[in-house]
């Protein structure tokens, strides 16, 4: 099991994922104490806040493969980038939802316009969103590889600018977590949300792994293809 | 604590519910995603192999 696990990465980390996951779920609802000022649905907060950082880690992840597109010529490195804001719009998705959720639990509304916090995120959504558009408009190939990683790069500056909107905002309702004084939660609180925040990432690192392999089968099958005709 | 929690619900228990539903949710769909592109590679292998073997 140990030599098998070490000679495929993508098990091993989607056995990391798997047992974080459930040692998160279990630290949430077992573990974790009811928030005295948000109630019960301030639990979403354990899902919510590690998917968003996740989001961000893809897109910085996929920023990072289309400098390398840009910087060393890595062709791979296009696939990688491709696949990281794949995933990074799958967990932006889902950061969207969970938020809206929390956001009528505790706010009454799926949705306010006023919060910088939250329309910032959608304009990075949906950017990424439109990165694919122009990925599907170009022939495969050096052009759309260089131009992807252009957008790509484009993109990655939305982050901190949406990370610290709420931070520069002077009217808000969206809580304020990490500040300068550090995290705003009791010691169990924190370990539970840090444990979410592995678990979100392993899940992270076992989609991106998955899906880049899917990508390598399927180029290496459009090649033996060409060979054989 | 568990027994607590489970017959008596707080008001916010479905939208906590509805949360990590959508998570477990989307985590499903693409395991079924994934599932199914396995199968058109293993298809298209399969194909492959039997054209390999018919040009000997």
């Amino acid at each position: 099991m140990q030599k098998t696990l070490a000679s495929n990465r993508v098990a091993g980390v989607a056995l990391l994922a798997v047992v974080l996951m459930t040692a998160a779920i279990a630290l949430i609802f077992f573990y974790a104490p009811t928030d005295p000022d948000q109630g019960f649905s301030q639990r979403i907060f354990y899902f919510h806040v590690p998917i968003a950082l996740t989001a961000y880690a893809c897109f910085g992840w996929g920023a990072w493969k289309a400098l390398r597109v840009l910087w060393k010529r890595d062709e791979e490195a296009d696939v990688q980038s491709y696949v990281a804001i794949h995933q990074g719009v799958v967990f932006g998705s889902l950061t969207l939802l969970t938020g809206s959720i929390w956001a009528r639990a505790s706010w009454g509304v799926w949705w306010t316009w006023s919060e910088n916090q939250l329309v910032l995120f959608l304009v990075l959504f949906l950017f990424y969103c439109a990165y694919f558009m122009l990925r599907f408009s170009i022939e495969p190939g050096r052009q759309r590889a260089n131009m992807s990683a252009v957008y790509a790069l484009f993109g990655v500056v939305l982050i901190p600018v949406s990370f610290m909107a709420i931070r520069l905002s002077q009217k808000f309702i969206h809580p304020v977590v990490f500040n300068a004084h550090g995290p705003q939660m009791s010691g169990s609180q924190f370990l539970t949300f840090c444990v979410s925040l592995a678990a979100m990432l392993a899940l992270f690192a076992t989609l991106y792994n998955v899906e880049l392999t899917g990508k390598r089968l399927d180029s290496h099958l459009r090649d033996l293809r060409e060979l054989l005709a | 604590m568990i027994g607590a929690t489970l017959s008596n619900p707080p008001s916010e228990w479905q939208y906590v519910a509805a949360a990590y539903l959508a998570v477990f949710v989307f985590v499903l769909a693409w395991v079924a995603i994934i599932a199914a592109k396995l199968q058109r590679l293993q298809r298209q292998l399969a194909e492959l192999v039997t054209r390999a073997r018919a040009d000997g």
